[in-house]
């Protein structure tokens, strides 16, 4: 006979594990001085307030528009441009870190020889570092060395990006089926020709979708870039809320919408077209 | 005829990217040449010796749990405002309050941290709270969506059984679906986690705290030594989330 009990047996270490969480989360209130209510009290006195009701209509005159523009194909141009000189980085980068193509390991079942493994590993380290510094550092140093800018962006975009690119290119060349280049190189075939022909057919759809997905990422990195002077949709964004015009804002970040939109439906026709 | 298309597309993308070059009238052979690489292998050499001194790796330390802590707390928030927001967008409470949450989860996830962040400096002043809260506001969106996408493909059968037992609808919730969409929610937050670290540390070059702070002001004063200190901590910092996030992945979310 089943008996009703009401009781929760998992209960009791819920709560301590609860209070626990609490409790390490207590200095971290303290460390990022969080207070919500400062968003509760921006009434119409406030310069928040102010800057918010701005919002509505959006800047449309004629001279404003034109600045839009030119923001806007600076941005895309930026993306476009940093994704050109990351692949020239990456696609030689790949081909050296991926175990694909190496002779050794055709012949050893996959695993490459120590040497080739060791001689492979600085070109990783090198990929690892361009990646793990985040695009937008890379913006600011290169604000600094090349001027204000969208040179700074592009090649802030370029640098992360071939890091990005090169470890997931060299994946996907390592993720496919190995045997044709194995018997392509074991037959004593070059190893580009072995990539070409043994490779490359079979992870092009894979290679060109990321390709162009990262593009699209790049975009919203360049908008993200201009906030540090890199040029482009950000910087007039990051001009526009220092000048507190919030119609300008408004209609800056509706473009920013339509572009990220705009991007996303042509990777999705360039993806359905090319693969 | 396919195959022209195609064609036409990789000349238009070809097209595309020398437009590019020429519209931003970036001149990569001066980039290139003896002076300029001079001067750019000068500016890195500054970068060479980062500042170890006692008092600023102190200062360093005090940034980067800064930057924890407000990574850590936008991503909780963001879990709690992203789990109510939720509901009504898996289409708990009806269509209308269904298509208010997803256009208000859409709007959220739209603007970039970064702006966000520049907004609520605005609106909470400089300091790591404006960072905190421009984490959340993004995140929620992010993670409202991925856990309504979550809590529509539970299967509801568990809960429909509280129910039929006579249980109310926030046991039933509590008993019946939380248990099996747990994992998953916890996966997702952890990888919103990784993600927001990494924009926490940039967030402060709009002025909201943390390391990114630290390197937009040490950079602006040509302090270049400990800039590359303020970067190195970054790295640091994000190779142990990273590191923390696989480890409690391992360990909660597969079993």
């Amino acid at each position: 006979m089943l008996k009703a009990d009401s009781r929760d047996p998992a209960a009791w270490p819920r709560l301590l594990l609860t209070l626990l969480a609490l409790a390490l989360l207590w200095p971290g209130i303290q460390l990022s001085e969080l207070d919500l209510g400062v968003l509760f009290q921006a009434d119409s006195q406030n310069e928040m307030g102010r800057f918010v009701s701005a919002f509505w209509p959006p800047a449309h005159d004629q001279a404003f528009l034109q600045l839009l523009l030119k923001a806007t194909l600076q941005t895309l141009a930026i993306a476009t441009a940093g994704m050109a000189l990351a692949l020239l980085l990456a696609v030689p980068a790949s081909l050296i870190a991926s175990r694909a193509l190496s002779l050794s390991a055709a012949s050893r079942g996959g695993v490459p020889g120590l040497l080739g493994r060791l001689l492979r590993w600085p070109v990783r380290g090198l990929l690892i570092f361009l990646r793990s510094v985040p695009e937008i550092v890379w913006a600011l140093l290169f604000v600094r060395a090349v001027g204000l800018g969208p040179a700074a962006g592009v090649l802030a975009i370029a640098i992360t990006y071939s890091g990005m690119l090169g470890k997931v290119y060299a994946e996907i060349f390592e993720s496919t089926d190995q045997r044709p280049a194995h018997a392509l190189l074991q037959a004593g075939s070059g190893r580009l020709a072995a990539f070409a022909y043994g490779t490359l057919p079979n992870v092009a759809a894979e290679l060109l979708s990321y390709t162009v997905y990262r593009w699209e990422c790049a975009i919203r990195a360049s908008v993200v870039m201009g906030f540090v002077g890199a040029g482009g949709l950000g910087q007039q964004i990051d001009l526009s809320i220092r000048m507190f015009a919030g119609g300008e804002v408004a209609s800056m970040l509706l473009t920013f919408l339509l572009l990220v939109l705009c991007a996303d439906q042509l990777s999705r026709l360039l993806r359905w077209r090319l693969t | 005829m396919r195959r022209l298309i195609n064609l036409l597309l990789l000349a238009a993308i070809a097209l595309s990217v020398v437009a590019s070059f020429a519209y931003l009238e970036l001149d990569l052979a001066e980039l290139g040449s003896a002076n300029s690489l001079k001067q750019m292998g000068s500016y890195v050499q500054r970068f060479l010796s980062p500042d170890l001194s006692a008092s600023y790796l102190k200062a360093i330390a005090h940034g980067s749990l800064e930057t924890l802590a407000m990574s850590a707390l936008g991503t909780l928030l963001a879990a709690l405002f992203g789990i109510v927001l939720a509901l009504p967008a898996a289409g708990r409470f009806g269509w209308p309050l269904q298509s208010a949450a997803r256009l208000l989860l859409n709007g959220l996830r739209a603007i970039p941290e970064l702006v966000w962040a520049a907004l609520m400096v605005l609106a909470a002043g400089l300091g790591p709270n404006a960072g905190t809260l421009a984490l959340a506001l993004h995140t929620t969106g992010v993670l409202g969506r991925l856990f309504a996408e979550a809590l529509e493909n539970t299967p509801p059968q568990p809960a429909e059984a509280i129910r039929l037992q006579g249980g109310n609808p926030i046991l039933a919730f509590c008993y019946g679906t939380l248990p099996n969409l747990a994992p998953q929610l916890l996966a997702y937050c952890l990888y919103r986690w990784e993600n927001n670290i990494r924009m926490a540390s940039v967030l402060g070059f709009v002025g909201a705290g943390g390391l990114g702070q630290m390197l937009y002001v040490s950079l602006s004063l040509f302090q270049e030594a400990q800039a590359s200190t303020v970067i190195l901590a970054m790295l640091l910092l994000v190779f142990l989330v990273d590191w923390l996030s696989a480890w409690s992945r391992q360990r909660w979310v597969k079993a």
